[in-house]
């Protein structure tokens, strides 16, 4: 297993292990540094607290925004809410696995792209919605979304 | 002038940054303002651009691209005609004309991040009010009076569940807002949080006083990171300017106020499984009684209401319990606000008062059924709510008379369909959302709703045995008995209505194979009309896995062995030669 740096989530264990609740502020400043949650952060964490292993793995695998693995560096969020099933996300969901070759909750063998379905997004008047990095594509089709792989795989080659 | 740009989460996924940076420069030198607002629930179409000359609303531009930043500056300097075509309809200005609007009052009038644009508009006011000429008692009557009722859904009078709290002994209370808007389909809260945040935090801090808390915690989906950032900027602004803290206004009354973002987990809009969470656990529901009223947060007295009731909360303090109970129905009082969506033509936020029909809301409103196809069902309340069919689309907006037909009010979700919606897969995608977000806590529910779904997958995939609705009918009931909390007691209306209402398309789906929706993909095949193709290539371009074959100007065929039956060439074809059966 590869070994995570510990002393980049010092800081957050100084300010928050002896305050009783904190547990999932933890974890999601732990998954804004190391992009996931590594195991061995996890025993950090418990070490800190006192919260047992056992436990912080029950509330990490109980929330969905948690994840136990790296993900690629698009994050591709794929809105599964009402809305946007009606109007018709099951197709864009396809045509994005068509184009990566990935389903929901897999990354790209080259680490660029993860699609994960998630409940709503709240733009359901612009449905179907994807996010990817925190950035809000609405009225796909399958077409756009396919663009929009295309432009960012291009954008990551040019950097 | 004044040029305003719509920056809610929708409306900057339709593009309204870029028009605000393109606005940025092709403004620079003209003699005119830059600002933003939050969302004003018009969704259908966004980028909104307004234009405000001396405090007044002179024109209102719709679906704006960066392309036309040049446009409005040329109107700022005089060519009355330079955005003539972007200029909102009269008939999509009544969207808004239609609506009575106290929750979402400020929301898209006013900038969400700069406190004086809402102390302007009577901010705080009632804040002030509370605290220095009324008792928490006085309070709690006039939210009585009101007659207000949680809006997340479930109804409860808001001043019982005040009172309440108020009553129970401690020293030590809670007041908490339910912001985890988990309802596919609904985004109300968002809209406030985002466009009117110090509104909520007044709303709060009334409920504060009323039961007597130090402490207040919005919990807020992580899924809404510009709701959260607006939200904490409006937090230490009300710091600043005193509205929290120390001796609030010099009254002596304390309260502060915190975020917690929610970490994705719809059953934690449970109000005793939000508490689980907010104090860093699995979000999983307790038993009840005792209500969090008696023990809550860290098994303190604690209250817990939704967004928007307490957005109503300042505006009833302002203008009495009486002029919001004026509003509504015997049962329903005030406005609510709906997230209207799906296949309707305007979708978008719309406020109405209580007892309003579904059809004011759907076709008066939002102006009916896009390409004008034929209405089918709504969809109210989400995955606990239940499709509403068109022979019930007078029903009025009311919680008693929503609740007859096996649907909820719900937070505000209506979700609207036509023909192509399938109503037995629209159960199963609901049930599908049930079955993974259910904690697990109760066997009826972490089993049943599996149970269900299989049964509902056999069905959409053409494998329906005969039995089956029954034995479905049979297992919603035990769910409903069998769990502890919301999620499970309601995770089988969607299919219970759809049941109830649309029976003959399970039966479809059972004893015939067919979809009448022509959506479940299993039950379709797709051929070619060789008398109507003309042989354009256009489908066989389109096909993403290479099934249609055949020349220019000749029929062309699909090899229904290949075919993954998405429908593009259904979708493409100019001649109708693309046949569903």
């Amino acid at each position: 297993m590869m070994e995570s740096n510990l002393s980049k989530i010092e800081p957050v264990l100084d300010r928050y292990a002896a305050e009783p609740g904190s547990l999932i502020t933890i974890l999601q400043h732990t998954q804004e540094i190391y992009g996931y949650i590594p195991k061995d952060v996890m025993y950090r964490i418990s070490e800190r607290t006192g919260i047992t292993p056992a436990e912080i793995m029950g509330v990490a695998t109980f929330y969905s925004q948690f994840r136990l693995k790296p993900i690629g560096r698009y994050l591709i969020m794929l809105c599964q809410g009402t809305a946007c099933h009606v109007n018709g996300s099951e197709k864009i969901a396809a045509a994005i696995t068509n184009e990566l070759g990935i389903s929901d909750g897999e990354t790209t063998d080259d680490g660029l792209f993860s699609l994960k379905s998630v409940a709503c997004l709240g733009c359901c008047s612009l449905s179907p919605v994807m996010m990817i990095n925190g950035e809000t594509y609405g009225r796909l089709t399958p077409d756009k979304a396919v663009e929009i792989l295309r432009s960012l795989r291009k954008e990551s080659e040019n950097k | 002038m004044k040029i305003v740009v719509g920056e809610g989460s929708c409306g900057i996924a339709a593009g309204a940054a870029k028009v605000y940076s393109a606005l940025e420069s092709a403004l620079n030198g003209v003699n005119a303002e830059l600002t933003f607002t939050g969302c004003n629930g018009m969704c259908f179409l966004e980028p909104i651009v307004d234009i405000c000359d001396k405090g007044n609303l002179i024109k209102r531009l719709v679906r704006v691209t960066p392309g036309d930043a040049g446009k409005i500056a040329a109107f700022v300097n005089g060519d009355g005609d330079a955005v003539k075509d972007l200029e909102i309809s009269d008939d999509d200005k009544a969207f808004l004309d239609k609506q009575t609007r106290i929750a979402l009052r400020h929301c898209g009038v006013i900038n969400p991040e700069k406190i004086e644009e809402y102390t302007a508009t009577d901010g705080y006011k009632a804040l002030r009010k509370v605290l220095t000429s009324m008792t928490p008692e006085e309070v709690i009557e006039v939210i009585k009076t009101s007659g207000l009722a949680g809006r997340g859904g479930a109804g409860f009078p808001t001043w019982f569940k005040w009172n309440a709290a108020r009553q129970s002994p401690g020293e030590e209370k809670y007041l908490i807002c339910n912001a985890d808007e988990g309802d596919p389909g609904a985004f109300m809260d968002r809209a406030v949080i985002e466009s009117d945040p110090h509104n909520l935090i007044e709303g709060m801090l009334i409920g504060a006083y009323a039961i007597g808390a130090k402490e207040a915690i919005v919990y807020v989906r992580a899924e809404y990171p510009l709701a959260i950032s607006r939200l904490e900027k409006a937090i230490s602004q009300a710091e600043e300017a005193g509205y929290l803290g120390d001796s609030i206004l010099g009254s002596g009354f304390n309260c502060k106020m915190r975020i917690k973002a929610g970490a994705g987990a719809f059953v934690c809009g449970e109000e005793t499984a939000l508490i689980e969470s907010l104090q860093g656990e699995r979000g999983m529901p307790r038993l009840k009684p005792p209500f969090p009223a008696a023990s809550g947060y860290w098994y303190k007295p604690s209250n817990i209401n939704n967004v928007e009731t307490f957005a109503n909360v300042s505006w009833i303090i302002l203008n009495g319990g009486e002029a919001f109970a004026a509003m509504g129905t015997e049962n329903s009082k005030g406005t609510k606000v709906f997230a209207l969506t799906g296949k309707v033509k305007k979708g978008g936020l719309v406020e109405i008062p209580m007892g309003k029909t579904l059809r004011d809301v759907i076709f008066d409103i939002g102006g009916g059924i896009k390409e004008d196809k034929e209405f089918k069902a709504v969809q109210m309340g989400g995955p606990s709510g239940g499709c509403i069919p068109a022979s019930l689309l007078d029903t009025r907006i009311d919680y008693k008379e929503l609740a007859a037909t096996g649907a909820i009010m719900g937070s505000g979700g209506m979700v609207v369909m036509d023909s192509s919606t399938c109503m037995v897969s629209m159960a199963r995608f609901f049930l599908d959302f049930t079955a993974k977000e259910s904690c697990g806590k109760c066997v009826h529910c972490r089993i049943g709703t599996k149970r269900m779904l299989e049964m509902l997958d056999r069905i959409v995939k053409g494998k329906g045995k005969d039995g089956d609705i029954e034995l479905l009918e049979e297992l919603c009931f035990a769910v409903k008995d069998g769990a502890l909390c919301g999620l499970g007691q309601t995770a089988p209306n969607p299919v219970l209505s759809t049941i109830r209402y649309f029976r003959d398309e399970y039966e479809a789906h059972i004893n015939e194979k067919r979809c009448p929706a022509h959506s479940c993909g299993d039950l379709l095949s797709y051929s070619i009309d060789p008398a109507a193709c003309r042989g354009c290539t256009l489908c066989s371009k389109k096909c993403p896995v290479g099934a249609i074959s055949g020349t220019v100007k000749n029929p062309h065929t699909i090899d229904s062995e290949a075919c993954v039956k998405c429908g593009s060439c259904f979708n493409v074809c100019k001649f109708g030669a693309v046949k569903v059966n």
